[in-house]
């Protein structure tokens, strides 16, 4: 009994102070990020450029310190529930940044409907789910999500490159399916025709069957496949002798492909692909911030240049500045934190964003293609871009609820003016 | 076999049955009406094909594992390590020498030596402890991945085949017969004919080196009674070191193989170590032509549910798995002991 009279006292006295000294606390800012896994490289990314931002900032905000805490998890969504508890209860955190996967952003949209004076402020998760179905108030999000990755390369290689009839072969799980769609979409509304779409189970090293079942009288193969996945297709594709254009999603052509030893990768010269960063591009406010990248930490502990998931997360951190700001700093006063949150627009690296009524962003997707860099190397080259994609690409919100969420088969490409 | 066949006659009718219908699907050329039940005839041959040049990959990494477990009862859980080292090791040769033949002795000979080092310096410590000889391999697997993963980085390697080896090869099957009347023959990956056949030779030598040779009629003695065999002064150790060796060297010039028409990443080890095991547990452990019927029957059934059932080809491997420890523990063509 007299535990529990102790620690009623203790557990007081902490509470009391936070409340009643709120105006000279520093702000608290949680950083939830995926430190172990496959993606833990990137987390780590995605914790400097947060305190890039913050440093940017001067670490205070109207004369109010800024603090911050990291919360590691590793992917799963219920580690990132607990982190995330963790930072609101125990660390009394204001805001969180992150998370970073597709899967631990669906799982805090559900928390954050818990903890409504405690702001979300989504790292890089991309899955569509997050703010499409039954989005929480308190979560926004300023990146696109996997199915608007994918949008403006449909049209791109049926009217830059006169092709129109593919075959695809994707992963089956649920990115697999997000950006895929965010393709379809495009590539039929544009005319295109799908003649037949393979599922591969995620981690499929042989292909040589699915290879052998695509569809000679295509013009191209969408590969919507990443990792080692994609080495093993494309070496395999390259044994089998066969030699159609190839489309690649988000993941496809991205550094870890790029960078593999051997030869497989070579079937990827001259391949368009989609995505939220373009690491050639010439917009002063993307080269502006690389530099100042490269300037923030010493070569030996970044990447050359920011990776995806340091963007987002950077992007996450100067949305809370800017919104903190324009409060002057009274992260208290929760409803005029989120109400500019949701209605500023924000100056990106990656241009401007606004976000729509569920608090996701509108924004530019770029179309790069595979080139040979001159070293031996393959790299990517920035080809077109598509500005102003919205969560609907495009479409009414009733079109888009209307299609379905994304699945096997989803979307209809017949419906959407296309055709198969 | 003529044992078997006179013990059950009514599977063996139906084994043969079944490999005949197999034979008359993969040669003879498939009428339209087929076609229509069945799907195209490239496809069906190329899940086949793909089926039993993946079983060949198994069978070099599991013979090796098997052979090891038979003789000296020790799980080897290091063994999928052997065969990522293997296949680093062959990746760094053929881009230094620039030949993709010469690097299969080198990293038998070099990987063996790293297995007569592991069973000189750490199993015969502990020779007959099982728990602690496993938990060891599993120990030496962790750090070996690590030594691995920070000398060669976490990225993809490929190796890359030789260029008469490279692109397909025209098999003298007839895949269809198109409407003017002009047959087209299947074309298929030269590289993994090649190592089909290298598999099959291997296979084969495996089989007249224990079945025809004083070596072999001491492995065979050892895996049947290792202390009778060395109480009739057979210096034991040295054929452990041999047989040891050998299965190291074979997991890696696995690795090559893998290598060459699949990746090698950080992870494959493991890959390989489940499926290995898989394989010997359903081949029968301890047994060679188990291993090599445990990872036809794998290789097909991981190539034809990717084609034929992707939803679910993940779990036909361990499906079948699960039947074979319930109808026939000991495995295929192990023995009940």
């Amino acid at each position: 009994m007299k535990k529990v009279l102790v620690t009623a006292a203790l557990a007081a006295s902490v509470a009391l102070p936070s409340t009643a000294l709120a105006q000279d606390d520093p702000i608290r800012i949680g950083i939830l990020v995926a430190l172990e896994g496959a993606f833990a490289e990137g987390g780590a990314d995605g914790v400097r450029n947060v305190e890039m931002a913050l440093e940017e900032a001067g670490m205070e905000i109207n004369g109010r310190a800024i603090e911050y805490v990291v919360a590691p998890s590793d992917t799963t969504p219920d580690t990132a529930v607990r982190q995330a508890r963790k930072l609101v209860e125990q660390d009394g955190v204001d805001i969180i940044l992150g998370p970073l996967s597709g899967s631990e952003g669906i799982a805090l949209r559900d928390y954050a409907k818990t903890v409504p004076d405690v702001t979300i402020i989504n790292g890089i998760s991309g899955a569509l789910e997050t703010t499409w179905v039954d989005p929480a108030e308190n979560f926004f999000r300023f990146n696109l999500d996997g199915a608007q990755w994918g949008a403006g390369l449909g049209t791109y290689v049926v009217e830059e490159k006169g092709w129109t009839r593919v075959a695809t072969v994707s992963a089956d799980y649920s990115f697999g399916y997000t950006n895929f769609l965010g393709f379809a979409v495009d590539f039929c509304r544009a005319g295109g025709e799908i003649a037949e779409r393979f599922w591969v189970p995620l981690g499929s090293s042989d292909f040589g069957g699915v290879i052998a079942a695509l569809p000679d009288d295509v013009d191209a193969i969408y590969l919507g496949v990443g990792g080692t996945d994609a080495i093993n297709f494309l070496n395999q594709y390259q044994q089998a002798g066969a030699e159609t254009n190839l489309i690649g999603g988000t993941i496809m052509a991205d550094q870890t492909v790029l960078t593999s030893r051997g030869r497989a990768k070579d079937a990827l010269i001259g391949t368009p692909t989609s995505g939220p960063v373009a690491s050639d591009n010439t917009d002063p406010a993307w080269t502006d911030y690389v530099a100042r990248y490269q300037a923030a930490f010493p070569e030996d502990e970044r990447f050359p240049s920011p990776s995806l998931f340091g963007v987002g997360y950077y992007v996450a951190a100067i949305a809370a500045i800017q919104a903190l700001e324009a409060v002057d700093g009274n992260v208290e006063d929760v409803a005029a934190f989120q109400e500019a949150l949701a209605t500023m627009p924000l100056e990106t690296p990656l241009g401007v964003v606004e976000l729509n009524e569920n608090r996701q962003a509108t924004g530019t997707v770029f179309i790069n293609e595979v080139v040979e860099d001159g070293d031996g190397g393959l790299t990517n080259q920035l080809v077109a871009t598509q500005e102003g994609v919205n969560q609907t690409l495009g479409m009414t919100a009733d079109e888009f609820r209307a299609m379905g969420l994304p699945s096997r088969d989803t979307p209809d490409c017949a419906a959407l003016g296309g055709a198969g | 076999m003529a044992r078997f066949a006179s013990r059950h006659p009514v599977w063996t009718f139906i084994i043969v049955l079944g490999l005949a219908v197999l034979l008359w699907l993969i040669f003879t050329p498939w009428s339209p009406q087929m076609e229509e039940t069945l799907g195209r005839k490239r496809i069906f041959l190329n899940a086949i094909f793909g089926g039993v040049t993946l079983g060949a990959l198994y069978f070099l990494v599991a013979s090796g594992f098997t052979l090891i477990f038979g003789l000296m009862r020790n799980v080897n859980l290091a063994h999928g390590s052997l065969y990522l080292l293997g296949g680093y090791l062959g990746f760094e040769i053929s881009e230094f020498t620039g030949s993709w033949l010469i690097t299969f002795p080198i990293v038998f000979i070099i990987v063996a030596a790293v297995g007569i080092v592991l069973q000189h310096q750490v199993f015969r410590r502990m020779d007959g402890e099982d728990l602690r000889q496993t938990m060891v391999t599993i120990g030496l697997s962790v750090v070996l991945a690590d030594l691995m993963l920070w000398y060669w980085g976490g990225q993809s390697y490929t190796i890359f085949a030789p260029d008469w080896l490279s692109g397909p090869m025209t098999l003298p099957i007839i895949s269809s017969i198109r409407d003017s009347g002009e047959i087209v023959y299947l074309r298929y990956p030269a590289v993994r004919m090649a190592i089909l056949l290298a598999a099959i030779v291997i296979g084969i030598g495996m089989w007249l080196l224990l079945n025809r040779t004083r070596l072999g009629m001491f492995v065979r003695a050892g895996v049947d009674d290792r202390e009778m065999l060395a109480a009739s002064g057979v210096r034991i150790q040295y054929i452990f070191l041999a047989v040891f060796a050998f299965g190291a060297g074979l997991a890696g010039i696995a690795g090559i193989v893998g290598g060459t028409f699949q990746s090698l990443s950080p992870g494959e080890d493991t890959r390989f170590l489940l499926a290995s095991l898989v394989v010997v547990i359903v081949g029968g452990m301890g047994s060679i032509p188990g291993a090599a019927i445990g990872a036809l029957i794998i290789g097909l059934s991981e190539q034809l549910g990717l084609v034929y059932a992707p939803t679910y080809s993940v779990v036909f491997t361990f499906l079948i798995m699960a039947l074979v420890l319930a109808f026939r523990p000991q495995g295929l063509l192990g023995s009940a002991r």
